[in-house]
């Protein structure tokens, strides 16, 4: 029987990616997935004819661009397009649309108030200058404070030299961001609450925090320090759906030998002799490998596919202390047309792509009251897309798609579990935010999907559907993601991994958690790293 | 689309001179300066530079910041902000001056006039409201007004100035000296003056009300008909602001506020304005970090440099020997000045190489065909043109 | 006449500083503006014959302080023991919870085991913290070997905790206190119960992240002493500080920090007081709140711009209001034979989070959640024969109120609170017969400690340590030459600890 060299569960995008540099480093490398497609959240589908869906994720700016350059997706057909120009609702009616043009982004801002236009510009220096500093970790591995291996030290040392760069006065300033609710740190640099709230909806996509909640404002971070091309805070589209990341992955897999199979749903791991040698499949068949690796959250991999008696004590209670606090939905709507908005200009800078619906700090704080009493909110924030406004690709020419991302919905109600019933009114209430704004929506809607938290762990394995396999608190982050002691990607069985976004550097569809995997499970194997080094940033 | 799209909230605004100027904008050269549509050139840029130099040349300045502050704490809420003694100006008068955060780095640079005992207007070149209102707490007699949009401005400079002036009819405008304010009316048309430039040139500055603004343009225009009268744009201020030694923000410094590393900005020092930092007034912002580095020497120093050769050495970077072993600088800023015929340049250079050899390696290119060479450099101490009848009261005749 | 230092405000910090400054021979002032010493823990007369002061309980008052100024000698009745706590049970026929000296009644096997790890963990992590909050922590940059020795000392006690406690606080220590408990505990009692002190004083609730379990933590410094009289601590810290030659000047209200310019920075050089009286000192220390003594006492202007602007965003904004009820005889809380100590009255942590939902929106809380005492307990003298005090603290009563605290929101407010007293202690409602009410806003005039915040400025992770109360002024120096600050806004903070006062006087005398 053929004994692989490594087995990956899950062909999320940093399953594939992990895979992919697994398999250029010579390894015959397998990915399992239990779904019929493959790209776990990362992942576009034809669910009616001629619409291609980005079902999940929808936009991409953290994609490592020296990871895309280093498995050549570009060749493998993937494109990146950075779409601008959101439109940010008040609940007043008026709108505060963000430009990458500098001035038309500085009038518009002076439109509102001139105090304001002034402190974007710092806000934006201060921002980025936070931004450098995270990027430079992002494909590294996390020091473990509590060992003292040289490379834990060395590791230490270089985010100690990274902060000391900062000069004094800044490293207070950036510990102090990090530990920020979102309201209070905007507060400081701004007066008009629309511009606040439109910032501060980044510091609550994903995650169950308000924007009042301390550690939001790292959120808003977590949504802002991705680029595209080098221009940091900007966000792209993915040509022919998100999908398309997931597949140019899969193509670079194979280039590299490696094979992926899809209706193969990984029911357990198997471990002889506190070494991990295989997965048990759902139809019983066992496939054996030296190495394995979970591309599951933290809390699946360690209660749903490993047996408690295969861990060391303890384990199995963090795994299932490890919070996801799901709260995020989704809804998906294919459009007869271009949606039209009031109170904006119509022209191709505006009006087309994205909108946004903050409303007020309060009104997003008010979302979040609603999430925490197990409800979904009733004026919800809404962040919507419209790719096929850029991407001729994913609908019918003529013929559009929105992808909205519904910030709050929790995992579980308050009373009782979903229905079909309560999923449509969770859409129904996406639909009317949208239609006060865009008269005549509704009358547009071809054919909607609704997702919620539910659906969108039963599709794609997304436990409590957090987008981010876990939330992104400061007890989560970094050598504490997933938790102290494993956030160096290997797991406490021998020969066996984690490479999803429960690991760092976190959610977002970015393949550095199944890249950084790698290159650990490499160094374990005494093999020469494929990883690349990150070259993104100048210093 | 059916329609021609609207693009009015993307559109950089017009200046309230916009009228006059864009028909001088002869291959549509805008770039945008605070949202508002700025020439870069109008047709020729020597020509302009030379309009400036030689006879007049007029500057739509509109765009500049302009805040208003008033009231009874106005004096000591600006003494605390810059590193000037507000308190010496008289007024009537204007005062160059600088502005550095606590840690003696410089946000930016800009004018105060003071136009009564307890009102004041703040003229810079980027948005600063946000600093304004964080600089007025503790003070609480302070009214702080962002006149930019209301208050328009010309800066007319030039050898000639003064005589269209005159002509225009202000009177007495040949008695204003250096950095001093007159206000005028002319029929229904009022505006103030001051004897304000950034060209080294004899010249005033024209602050107008927004809707007078092509009132005062056509009156000054009628009579700077017969002085050589020309509008100049971005291109030729930059040679004539090098020229007259003055540095510009996003050339010489980058804005404290605005830096992303540590350190990337400037201090005074390094940019030799030592003098317009003033220790022997009590308290103002920076002060303490300043009084360290005047003690201790800036790190680097702006300099002056006249550069062998006729290649413009925007870019190079210094060396201290020719064989150009270590770098000790880059050029912030560099030109070929057509007045004094001399291949010339600011340079930011650590302070302990500035006593020795300085040399620029500068590339440059003939025909797509690229090259580079050593030259020699040369410091200067004073500015490379500072004209005599610039200083003059009543101005000399051209 | 010229003083060594003056001490502005004669609360326990000013106190504690001012004596410390006395015994190493100084001649110091301290200047107050109420009638009394005390501050916030003086107190006063609400209702006839009925005394009460805004804190009741001296909790971790640290040894060190009380041995050094002999407060034994001078009528501290200080012990070590924890004050007990209990949780009542809204339920009338429920058990209520108790908690004396680490032992847990009122909860099954489970809970008590789950309890007594919760505390070891907890313990172990205070003793690791402990002796950082006796002693100024240094800035970060451009460190001298000795202050960098600071933080060596940090990191080794870490490690000391070993592996397993070094992860796990490096985890819990931004925990939002809900998920904390929720890891240990199951009745929501208990966890209500043992969330009160991570939330009380500053703006967080059960859920909110990254701050409470430091002020958990603070609350736990080893070995302290816990007093049912915050009236005996003051009394022996104004003996203690009379005795050692300190001179207290009350009723002079200190009108401005005087200032002059020097070659190097400014310098103060003495206080002006409301009445024109100009007082020399070659040093000011104020134990005054942060923003008050440097925004107002000292003027914004006197500052550099960013450090006017970073004082002036210090998150203190209080949202504790105290309650007190003249009673006409004891009340009875239905189940509990023997009151003592502090009373929760949150059913469970979502109450608590109710309550700051309302007032996150400037509104007071619909069912308020409130810490009870009953002082004349322990003490008979604050009331009348018979009578008893009641005092509660009452959260969350935003300090910002959308009704700006008109007569209405306080009868409202007075309203609800009497309504949950009632319901925990049937038939109380008839046994008032004086109440006072101290808002935030109250506090604020009264006490002049702006926001009316209680520790000068929220527990939380951006304004402690190096950061309290923000960069620059974090070891007890302002940038004003000459100037200290002594109070809780100071490292490590409020509560009635008297640390911050001690270390100011170190770091003076240094």
């Amino acid at each position: 029987m053929k004994r692989y060299d490594a087995i990956v569960i899950g062909a999320g995008h940093n399953g594939l990616t992990n895979a992919a540099y697994l398999a250029k480093a010579g390894l015959d490398v397998l990915v399992v997935e239990k779904n019929d497609y493959i790209g776990g959240a990362a992942v576009s589908r034809e669910l009616y004819d001629g619409w291609t869906y980005s079902n999940c994720s929808y936009v991409c700016s953290m994609m490592r661009q020296v990871l895309h350059r280093d498995l050549d997706l570009g060749r493998h057909g993937l494109m990146l397009i950075p779409y601008l120009g959101t439109i940010n609702f008040g609940d007043a009616g008026n709108a505060l649309i963000s430009y990458h043009s500098k001035s038309a982004a500085y009038n518009e801002l002076k439109r509102h108030s001139r105090h304001d236009a002034d402190a974007k510009l710092r806000i934006r220096a201060d921002l980025t200058r936070y931004a450098l500093i995270i990027r430079k970790t992002l494909l590294r591995t996390p020091p473990d404070p509590a060992w003292m291996r040289i490379r834990d030290i060395r590791e230490l040392l270089f985010l100690a030299k990274q902060f000391w760069s900062l000069g004094e006065k800044e490293i207070y300033e950036y510990v102090r961001f990090f530990t920020l609710s979102a309201a209070d740190f905007l507060d400081e640099y701004f007066e008009t609450d629309l511009i606040k709230a439109s910032m501060a909806s980044s510091g609550i996509i994903g995650t169950a925090l308000g924007v009042h909640s301390p550690g939001s404002s790292y959120i808003l971070l977590h949504h802002v320090m991705g680029d595209v091309d080098g221009n940091v805070g900007a966000w792209g589209l993915a040509r022919g759906g998100m999908g398309a990341i997931s597949k140019a992955l899969e193509s670079a897999l194979r280039s590299f030998g490696g094979a992926v199979r899809s209706e193969a749903e990984v029911v357990r791991v198997l471990v002889r002799h506190g070494r991990a040698c295989g997965v048990v499949l759902a139809n019983g068949e066992e496939i054996h490998s030296k190495i394995v690796v979970s591309n599951l959250d933290a809390k699946r991999t360690f209660t749903k596919i490993m047996d408690k008696r295969d861990l060391p004590p303890g384990i199995f209670e963090k795994a299932s202390k490890y919070k996801f606090h799901g709260s995020s939905g989704k809804v998906n709507i294919a459009l007869d047309a271009l949606p039209k908005f009031t109170g904006v200009p119509d022209n191709p800078y505006v009006n087309r792509g994205s909108q946004a619906y903050p409303g007020s700090m309060h009104t997003l704080e008010r979302a979040f009251d609603c999430w925490k009493r197990g409800r979904f909110s009733d004026v919800p924030f809404i962040e919507s897309v419209i790719p096929s406004a850029w991407d001729p690709t994913v609908a019918p020419p003529g013929k559009h798609w929105m992808s909205n991302f519904i910030q709050y919905c929790p995992a579980e109600l308050s009373d009782g579990p979903w229905t079909p019933e309560k999923r449509d009114a969770f859409g129904q209430a996406v639909v009317e935010r949208i239609e006060a704004y865009s008269p005549g929506f509704k009358d547009l809607i071809l054919h909607m999907e609704v997702r919620t938290p539910h659906e969108i762990e039963q599709e794609v394995g997304l436990t409590e559907g957090n987008i981010f396999q876990g939330e992104l608190t400061i007890d989560q982050l970094l050598f504490n993601r997933p938790f102290p002691g494993y956030a160096q990607y290997r797991m406490p069985v021998k020969r066996m991994y984690m490479c999803g976004s429960s690991t760092h550097p976190g959610g977002g569809v970015s393949s550095a958690c199944g890249a950084n995997a790698a290159r650990e499970i490499l160094l374990d194997l005494r093999k020469p790293s494929t990883v690349p080094e990150d070259d993104c940033d100048d210093e | 689309m059916n329609s021609a799209p609207d693009f009015s909230l993307e559109r950089a605004l017009p200046t309230p001179f916009h009228a006059r100027t864009q028909a001088f904008n002869l291959e549509g050269r805008w770039s945008s300066w605070n949202g508002y549509l700025a020439a870069e050139q109008y047709f020729d840029a020597e020509l302009e530079y030379f309009k400036v130099r030689n006879a007049c040349g007029i500057y739509d300045i509109s765009p500049m910041q302009k805040y208003h502050v008033s009231g009874r704490d106005a004096e000591a809420m600006l003494n605390r902000m810059v590193t000037r003694d507000v308190t010496k100006m008289r007024v009537g008068r204007v005062s160059y001056v600088l502005w550095c955060t606590g840690a003696g780095r410089l946000i930016d640079d800009g004018t105060i006039f003071r136009l009564a005992e307890d009102a004041f207007m703040l003229t810079c070149g980027s948005p600063s409201t946000a600093w304004l209102k964080k600089s007025a707490i503790g003070f609480d007699d302070l009214v702080i007004k962002d006149k930019s949009d209301d208050l328009a401005a010309l800066s007319f400079q030039g050898p000639t100035s003064c005589a269209a002036l005159r002509c225009m009819g202000l009177d007495g405008i040949e008695e204003v000296r250096p950095f001093e304010i007159r206000r005028f009316e002319l029929g229904a048309l009022r505006f103030m003056a001051s004897r304000t430039g950034f060209t080294g040139d004899l010249g005033y500055e024209l602050w107008v009300s927004a809707e007078d603004a092509l009132a005062l343009w056509d009156a000054l225009y009628a009579a700077g008909e017969d002085f050589g009268i020309h509008p100049f744009g971005e291109v030729a201020t930059n040679m004539l602001r090098l020229e007259a030694g003055f540095i510009m923000p996003g050339a010489e410094f980058n804005e404290a506020l605005k830096t992303i590393r540590f350190e990337h900005d400037q201090t005074p020092f390094e940019l030799g304005l030592d003098s317009m930092v003033d220790f022997k007034k009590p308290h103002f912002n920076g002060r303490t970090a300043l009084l360290a580095e005047s003690k201790r020497g800036p790190r680097v120093s702006l300099t002056k440099l006249d550069i062998e050769g006729n290649k413009p050495a925007a870019g190079s970077f210094i060396y201290n020997s020719k064989a150009c072993r270590r770098d000790v600088g880059y050029v912030t800023s560099g030109i070929w000045s057509p007045v004094v015929k001399a291949n010339i340049a600011f340079a930011m250079i650590e302070s302990k190489h500035i006593s020795g050899e300085l040399w620029a390696h500068i590339n440059y290119e003939k025909e797509l065909r690229h090259y580079s060479k050593i030259a020699r450099c040369q410091i200067k101490q004073s500015p490379f043109y500072a004209p005599q009848h610039a200083k003059l009261t009543p101005p000399a005749d051209f | 006449m010229s003083f060594d230092a003056i001490v502005i405000g004669a609360g326990h910090n000013g106190l504690v500083c001012a004596a410390y400054l006395a015994k190493h021979g100084q001649r110091v002032l301290v200047v107050e503006s109420q009638d009394r010493c005390g501050g916030l823990a003086s107190q006063h007369e609400f209702h006839d014959g009925y005394r009460c002061a805004n804190a009741q309980h001296v909790s971790h008052f640290p040894e060190r302080i009380s041995k050094d100024l002999n407060l034994v000698k001078h009528g501290f009745d200080g012990a070590y023991a924890d004050i007990p706590l209990t949780w009542l049970n809204p339920d009338a026929d429920g058990a209520h919870i108790a908690l004396v000296d680490g032992h847990l009644s009122g909860v099954d096997a489970g809970e008590q085991a789950a309890y007594q790890q919760y505390r070891h963990l907890l313990r172990r992590i205070a003793s690791m913290l402990a002796p950082f909050w006796l002693k100024t922590v240094p800035p970060i940059g451009n460190n001298h070997l000795s202050e960098m020795m600071s933080f060596a000392h940090l990191g080794l006690k870490m490690r000391a905790l070993g592996k397993d406690d070094m992860r796990e606080f490096l985890r819990i220590v931004a925990l939002p206190i809900r998920d904390l408990l929720d890891e240990y505990f199951d009745h929501p009692g208990l966890k209500a119960m043992l969330s009160w002190d991570a939330l009380i004083g500053s703006r967080q609730a059960p859920r909110s992240p990254n701050n409470s379990l430091l002020a958990l933590l603070y609350r736990m410094a080893d070995r302290s002493l816990t007093s049912a009289r915050a009236d005996s601590l003051i009394c022996a810290l104004e003996a203690s500080a009379r005795a050692s030659g300190v001179e207290i000047r009350l009723s002079k209200r200190v009108e401005r920090v005087t200032i002059e310019p020097r070659s190097e920075c400014l310098c103060a050089t003495g206080v002006e007081l409301a009445d024109g009286e100009h007082i020399e000192a070659v040093r000011v220390v104020s134990s005054a709140d942060p923003k008050t003594t440097l925004l107002q006492l000292v003027g914004g202007d006197q500052l550099e711009i960013e450090f006017a602007g970073r004082i002036n965003r210090i998150r203190d904004r209080g949202l504790v209001s105290k309650l007190h009820l003249a009673l006409r005889t004891a009340p009875t809380f239905a189940g509990l034979e023997a009151p003592r100590g502090r009373f929760i009255l949150a059913p469970m942590m979502d109450s608590i989070e109710w309550a700051f939902d309302d007032a996150k929106y400037g509104r007071i809380p619909q069912v308020p959640v409130l810490e009870v005492t009953l002082p004349s307990l322990a003490d008979q003298s604050l009331a009348p024969a018979g009578g008893q005090v009641l005092s509660a603290n009452v959260l969350y009563t935003p300090y910002a109120q959308a009704d700006n605290w008109d007569d209405m929101t306080r009868q409202l407010l007075l309203a609800r609170c009497l309504n949950v007293l009632e319901h925990y202690a049937p038939g109380l409602r008839d046994l008032v017969i004086g109440t006072e009410l101290l808002t935030p806003v109250d506090l604020e005039v009264r006490y002049g400690v702006s926001g009316g915040h209680w520790h000068h400025g929220d527990i939380a992770l951006d304004q402690l340590i190096m950061m309290r109360p923000t960069y620059g002024a974090a070891q007890y120096r302002t940038p004003i030459s000459g100037l200290f600050l002594c109070g809780a806004g100071s490292h490590p903070g409020g509560d009635l600890t008297g640390i911050p006062g001690h270390n100011a006087a170190k770091e003076i005398l240094r």
